[in-house]
């Protein structure tokens, strides 16, 4: 009885109460969603305007036409290649990352190469902080001829990404059953066609996720990009400062060049967020 | 020839000892199942001759031939693993057809050699399925179906019923014996269930601590055990086991319990043990060996005593009482008593018991003809 009348009481209560916050939930994440879309959706606004409305007050919330005017220029004044230059060191260097960080990966969690400390140092060389060797690493690519080069800006995200690779790799090869492994062993397969055939499988989930995350570090990298390139590979988060000057900004190109640097990206995380989500939830749950 | 010959092997994993120096020879065609607590090594032996493990020392040979440093793939062995080891981005299919694919089997033998396999197995109509959609009975004939589609010389089994449930427990155990009558191949088996090794082994290989304690045919590890640890570890429920002092007088060699209990041995089957006299023993009784007492037999021998428990099963009731100081456990007919607290007559056949050395633990006598 008493039960009951608590019930009733908490149903006469409960609708409206539940009810307002949901409402207020909902607010609660569009002023959210705005804040943080507000910068992605100015960025945009910017690079369709004209010089005179970016600098007019009060702002232009809407241009008067969409002019691609700014990105034509970009094009016109081949600015426009310091995109595929991102593009071709990063996806290359990632790829690199991958595979190399994979198969090392696979031997850290499975054959206990370098012992238990070896994963432990090999992370700890992520922790160096890039500006600490940013000027050693100057020196050895005049030194090498180096400077302004696609190989040598590939080879050297993949060694700054390779750390992360093979740490997050390990982490999800270490949860596959090794029953799985051992049942391929005995069914005919070497340790190579084991790698192909049921670890790459079976942490496709965690290699996708991988991936992306290499690819975007590797894409906003902006430090080293910034000393070892000069005009041959110059990238689109360097070709961004271009157009900051001592006389003036040219805002109308910042934007459409970020635009453009943003695109890539963007678009490769919308095809892969499946895999983006379960990627960053296996790790957590790993731990 | 044996199948399988296995000499002085002996397996560490750091300092820990795993494997101490088993020896073993496995006839072909023969089901052998290793059996023992867990820890005694069996898992890790059936491992090592899969080449899962390396060896330390000793070898291994299958077929005449040493395989110590042979890879799992070029030993011609199959496997079936405890936790199925099925590949979840996998068709049942698929799955089935990994090793021969793995061996290069030409892919129109694939097809009719999977089919067959899973109609061995009744999983014809789950060959398009994905493991998940599977149940755990279903995944295991799955995980059989990928160890027999193989034709390997060996097959070996790593607990793989330990993860059902105990009506899917008896009945794979069923089908598990009828392939190994069907393809007549060797077989080990691991497994810490007693009741599978009694039911399914040629011969039962039983482990403790890395060793081969005893190992022969089932009825006979069961009737004639050599140790106190082989007596305990088969049937059940388990034997019992009850100190006693063995005397010698006028009329034959008898035991004698605490609390003035005194038991007549049959001479027959006791009497090389005269040298023994006057020394503690400890005595073995089955519980099955204990029943109701009936008309005078010879080697029966009668007891009173005051039940403390009554535990029904049906078929069977399992009753404990006190037989000297020792709480005892006897399996009598359903209906032989009602309750506990009862006063009831029973005998035991003293033509079944074993006697053991209390401190060796060796068994002195087992039934066997000295």
């Amino acid at each position: 009885m008493g039960l009951k009348a608590c019930g009733v009481v908490s149903v006469n209560k409960s609708p409206f109460s539940y009810r307002l916050r949901q409402h207020l939930r909902l607010v609660l994440a569009i002023a959210v969603t705005l804040v943080f879309l507000f910068p992605v959706y100015w960025l945009a606004m910017n690079s369709f305007k004209t010089a005179d409305e970016i600098y007019s007050s009060p702002p232009v919330w809407w241009p008067a036409s969409l002019q691609l005017n700014n990105y034509l220029v970009l094009f016109k004044d081949g600015d426009a290649v310091s995109v595929w230059n991102s593009l071709v060191v990063s996806t290359i260097s990632t790829v690199l990352a991958m595979s190399l960080g994979t198969l090392c990966a696979y031997s850290l969690a499975r054959f206990k190469t370098g012992g238990d400390h070896l994963s432990n140092w090999i992370i700890s060389q992520r922790m160096v902080p890039p500006i600490a060797v940013v000027f050693p690493i100057f020196l050895l690519y005049v030194f090498l001829g180096w400077v302004d080069t696609y190989i040598g800006m590939i080879l050297l995200y993949t060694a700054f990404n390779l750390p992360y690779v093979i740490w997050m790799m390990r982490g999800y090869i270490q949860d596959i059953p090794r029953s799985l492994e051992e049942a391929a062993l005995v069914d005919g397969c070497t340790h190579w066609e084991v790698f192909w055939k049921v670890v790459i499988p079976m942490c496709k989930g965690g290699l996708f996720a991988t991936a992306i995350f290499t690819f975007i570090f590797a894409w906003n990298e902006f430090l080293f990009a910034l000393v070892l390139t000069r005009t041959e590979v110059v990238t689109y988060t360097v070709q961004v400062t271009h157009y900051l000057g001592g006389q003036s900004n040219f805002w109308t190109k910042i934007a459409a060049m970020s635009v453009l640097g943003t695109l890539p990206v963007f678009i490769a995380v919308v095809f892969m967020q499946r895999y983006l989500v379960r990627g960053i939830s296996l790790g957590a749950v790993k731990g | 020839m044996a199948d399988l010959q296995i000499e002085t092997l002996h397996k560490y994993y750091g300092d820990n000892h795993v494997v101490k120096g088993i020896d073993l020879s496995i006839p072909a065609g023969e089901f052998t199942v290793l059996v023992g607590q867990s820890g005694c090594g069996k898992s890790t032996l059936l491992r090592t001759i899969a080449g899962l493990e390396y060896a330390d020392a000793g070898s291994i040979s299958i077929a005449g031939q040493r395989v110590n440093d042979m890879a799992p793939k070029d030993r011609d062995i199959a496997m079936v693993f405890q936790n199925y080891a099925l590949y979840p981005y996998m068709t049942v299919f698929d799955n089935i057809a990994f090793g021969l694919r793995a061996r290069k089997t030409p892919a129109i033998e694939i097809t009719p050699k999977v089919q067959k396999a899973a109609d061995m197995l009744a999983i014809s109509h789950l060959l398009e399925r994905y493991p998940r959609q599977l149940s755990g009975g279903q995944l295991q004939r799955v995980a059989i179906g990928r160890a027999v589609v193989r034709n390997a010389r060996l097959y070996l089994f790593d607990e793989p019923l330990s993860n059902l449930d105990a009506q899917l427990r008896d009945e794979m155990r069923g089908e598990i014996k009828r392939l190994h009558q069907d393809l007549g191949k060797t077989m080990i088996y691991v497994t810490h269930d007693q009741i599978e090794a009694m039911t399914l082994a040629d011969r039962i290989v039983l482990m403790r601590e890395g060793r081969i304690e005893q190992q022969g045919a089932p009825l006979e590890l069961f009737e004639h055990p050599d140790t106190k640890y082989v007596a305990g570890f088969l049937g059940s429920p388990s034997m019992n086991f009850i100190p006693a002092q063995l005397h010698s007088d006028a009329s034959g060699m008898c035991l004698n319990l605490a609390a003035g209990l005194s038991l007549a041995l049959p001479n027959s089957r006791f009497g090389h043990l005269q040298d023994r006299v006057g020394t503690a023993v400890l005595l073995g009784v089955r519980p099955e060996h204990i029943q109701r007492k009936g008309t005078e037999r010879p080697g029966m021998a009668p007891v009173q005593v005051d039940i403390e428990l009554v535990q029904p099963t049906g078929s069977r009731t399992f009753v404990e009482f006190k037989l000297g100081d020792s709480t005892t456990v006897a399996e009598l007919q359903a209906h032989d008593v009602q309750r506990s607290g009862e006063r009831i007559a029973l005998d035991i056949d003293m033509n079944r018991v074993i006697l053991i050395d209390p401190t060796s633990e060796q068994v002195i006598a087992n039934g066997r003809q000295h």
